[in-house]
């Protein structure tokens, strides 16, 4: 997809004009985390957390053992490996075995690794038919948009809008579509005969299983399986870091997962793909191909940023983060919005291009303390700030504004007389009144509130004119 | 009490309260001297180094680290009247310097010292503040970000504000940011602006007259957003009111 996130203010800009939009992620902003803290609450969610963390650093650290591991899995259980360095790489392979078995429809669910590919496009020039077969990525296929959220791939759109959005693409002639049931059983109904007519199904992974060479999927609404098991070739695109050694490990990743993303203790539907058809299987698919990606990853492991690697995409950072309620998924401009696309957008498509995103932050701490994989993001917010900072992509007035208070900060007797000198003028303007509605250099507040008048001489002053006055009289 | 028995604070001002508001620290100080502390204010002290530090120029913040750390050296408690400056010095110093043995050890040794001012009246000192003038009025509480995770502090001010005979009235989403957050206010003002209205918002439905909250930089934001808005809203800083010091104008308000 076309990145704008170095447009990330004016897209939040424009957002922010959007009323009933705002208070849709508002409701959800609440809601969400309603839900989570409700879910969470019911299981020793800190214990699990810190087992799944000892897993995933473990299996980081060792990840070149556990890929190499899954690969002979995979190949053992009949199906086909496939490397893919980069997203021009994994659309070419998942074109080629397209082109294999001529295949024209592709059915497609549940994969964030090729909306980072723009697969969908790729296929789609090259003629193919392809179909988003999960409810919420449907609808915003065919309003031909990308998902504003990881998990809920259309929160930003309201019932009114789908219907609206239903009755213009469906052509099923005159009908009401009264409540969302009705709408559902119409998507259903017209994605069914996608699943049937599909020649390949792409689906996503939440894990890759290394001692078994299984992928796990879950999913509510089951397209999952359907788009696994009923075209005649199959095709899992995940990324190299989806890694866990064994199925216990990612089945105690799902129990994280399923409380943070949704608030429930499981999803509808966890299943497990294991490879093709077997001789005695009663369905299943002629071809499995497990393609990964990395695009990346391996920078990122051993960096600084490690951690980010072990996101399992729930978006619970998302929606309680006042930023992204505020700004909206759109807003950030390329796959992964919210904090943790703020931290994996600049390392996967380069700093330059998302400047914005790392400074989309008030420290305000929320997602890492409800970050299911205790993924530092304030943290690697801030380095990212720093590398910023380090390579002058930060503004020049920020870098010497910055420079020049840390500079003064330094030497407390000429700090003291001088902002006691500034303060005292500002005190003497602004008594009266308690505020100032502008004020140089500080634009920035003052655009959209007012600056509060210092109370008096600064507390420095005072402090040593009372001590002063004090041992006189002592 | 002995001058030897009374416990030894360092008072860490913090910029905001030194330039903007100054009643807060000599309102800290009333609150600790009643505690019974023997209370001084180390005058090589400026700023913690949040700016640089949040906003990446670590290496302006670094320097302004070890002065706090040399300024308080051998003060057996060091307290701050900001959760975010108590923060920067329990929890970042130690990670800012990192990569300095000597210094990551000092600031280790700083961390184990340093207390947001109404956890340290509650935890350390159990201080009972007098009943305030404010008794019966209805107040709502803002729990800044920095102070509320990275220090627990959530039930020491409302333990305070109750000695004092001051009930807090919840606002809905205490717990979430008014949108300051240091210079993201100024980077990003419309989505600030977003965060600070739904706070005003929530506040005008506890039907409170006064906001309280623990950081000079919140409340700053929101009183300047209220006097923007031509929203009413009396904000203050908690020592303030626990002080019973409410003859100053509160903040963004002009002198009677």
């Amino acid at each position: 997809m076309k990145q704008t996130s170095e447009h990330f203010l004016e897209n939040a800009r424009v957002a922010l004009t959007q009323t009933e939009a705002r208070q849709r992620m508002t409701g959800l902003g609440q809601l969400m985390p309603m839900m989570r803290d409700a879910a969470v609450a019911e299981v020793d969610f800190e214990a699990l957390r810190e087992h799944v963390k000892r897993i995933k650093d473990h299996t980081l650290d060792n990840l070149d053992h556990y890929l190499r591991q899954f690969e002979e899995q995979v190949v053992l259980n009949g199906g086909h490996l496939h490397w893919a360095r980069d997203a021009a790489e994994l659309n070419a392979t998942v074109l080629d075995i397209c082109r294999s078995v001529e295949a024209r429809r592709v059915g497609k669910g549940k994969s964030m690794i090729t909306e980072e590919t723009g697969l969908t496009e790729h296929l789609e020039t090259a003629g193919l038919q392809v179909t988003e077969t999960d409810l919420g990525e449907y609808i915003v296929q065919i309003a031909g948009e990308p998902p504003s959220h990881i998990v809920g791939p259309a929160f930003h759109k309201s019932e009114q809008e789908i219907r609206e959005l239903f009755l213009d693409q469906h052509k099923l002639g005159r009908r009401r579509l009264e409540d969302p049931p009705a709408m559902v059983a119409e998507a259903r109904e017209v994605l069914r005969e996608r699943f049937l007519s599909a020649d390949v199904g792409i689906i996503g992974s939440n894990a890759l299983i290394a001692e078994t060479g299984q992928t796990l999927l879950v999913t509510n609404e089951g397209n999952g399986d359907l788009v696994s098991t009923l075209p005649k070739v199959h095709i899992v695109c995940a990324s190299i870091e989806k890694l866990m050694p064994r199925p216990e490990d990612a089945l105690a990743q799902i129990r994280l997962l399923a409380r943070s993303a949704i608030g429930t203790a499981v999803t509808a539907y966890t299943s497990f793909y294991s490879g093709p058809r077997r001789a005695d299987d009663l369905d299943g698919p002629e071809q499995y191909h497990v393609i990964l990606l990395d695009n990346r990853r391996t920078e990122i492991l051993g960096s600084n940023y490690q951690d980010m690697l072990a996101c399992m995409r729930c978006g619970t950072c998302l929606t309680h983060c006042p930023v992204y309620i505020g700004a909206g998924g759109h807003a950030y401009g390329w796959v992964y919005p919210g904090p943790m696309g703020s931290v994996l957008t600049p390392l996967l498509t380069g700093l330059e291009q998302a400047s914005d995103l790392p400074n989309a932050c008030t420290s305000c701490g929320r997602c890492a303390e409800v970050c299911p994989a205790s993924i530092p993001l304030p943290d690697l917010l801030r380095d990212l700030r720093a590398e910023e900072n380090h390579n002058k992509i930060t503004p020049a007035r920020w870098r010497w504004g910055l420079k020049l208070h840390g500079w003064l900060a330094r030497f407390p007797g000429l700090y003291q007389a001088l902002t006691g000198a500034a303060i005292a003028i500002l005190h003497r303007l602004g008594r009266r009144s308690g505020g100032f509605s502008r004020l140089p250099m500080a634009g920035g507040w003052t655009q959209v509130r007012d600056f509060p008048a210092p109370q008096g001489g600064s507390f420095m002053r005072q402090w040593k004119r009372r001590q002063k006055q004090s041992a006189d009289r002592g | 009490m002995s001058r030897d028995h009374q416990p030894h604070v360092g008072l860490f001002v913090s910029c905001l309260a030194d330039l903007f508001r100054p009643s807060v620290a000599f309102s800290a100080i009333e609150l600790l001297e009643s505690a019974g502390c023997r209370v001084e204010v180390p005058a090589a002290q400026t700023c913690c180094g949040q700016p640089g530090y949040n906003s990446g120029a670590v290496d302006e913040a670094r320097p302004l680290a070890r002065q706090v750390i040399e300024a308080f050296a051998g003060f057996p408690y060091v307290v701050v009247p900001s959760g975010s400056c108590a923060g920067m010095l329990k929890h970042h110093y130690p990670r800012l310097l990192a990569e300095y043995p000597e210094w990551h050890a000092r600031a280790n040794d700083l961390a184990q010292r340093t207390w947001e001012v109404t956890s340290f009246l509650v935890e350390v000192m159990d201080y009972s503040p007098p009943v305030s003038s404010l008794h019966g009025r209805k107040v709502t509480y803002h729990d800044s970000c920095a102070g509320l995770r990275e220090l627990g502090i959530k039930q020491q001010p409302r333990k305070l504000l109750s000695r004092a005979g001051v009930d807090v009235t919840e606002l809905q989403g205490t717990e979430v940011c008014c949108g300051f957050g240091g210079t993201f206010c100024a980077k990003m003002p419309e989505l600030s602006q977003k965060m600070v209205d739904d706070k005003l918002d929530n506040a005008a439905d506890t039907g409170a007259a006064m906001l309280l909250g623990g950081d000079l930089g919140c409340l700053m934001n929101i009183a300047g957003r209220a006097r923007r808005r031509d929203h009413d809203l009396e904000v203050r800083h908690v020592v303030e009111v626990l002080a019973d010091q409410l003859a100053e104008p509160a903040i963004g308000e002009g002198e009677r």
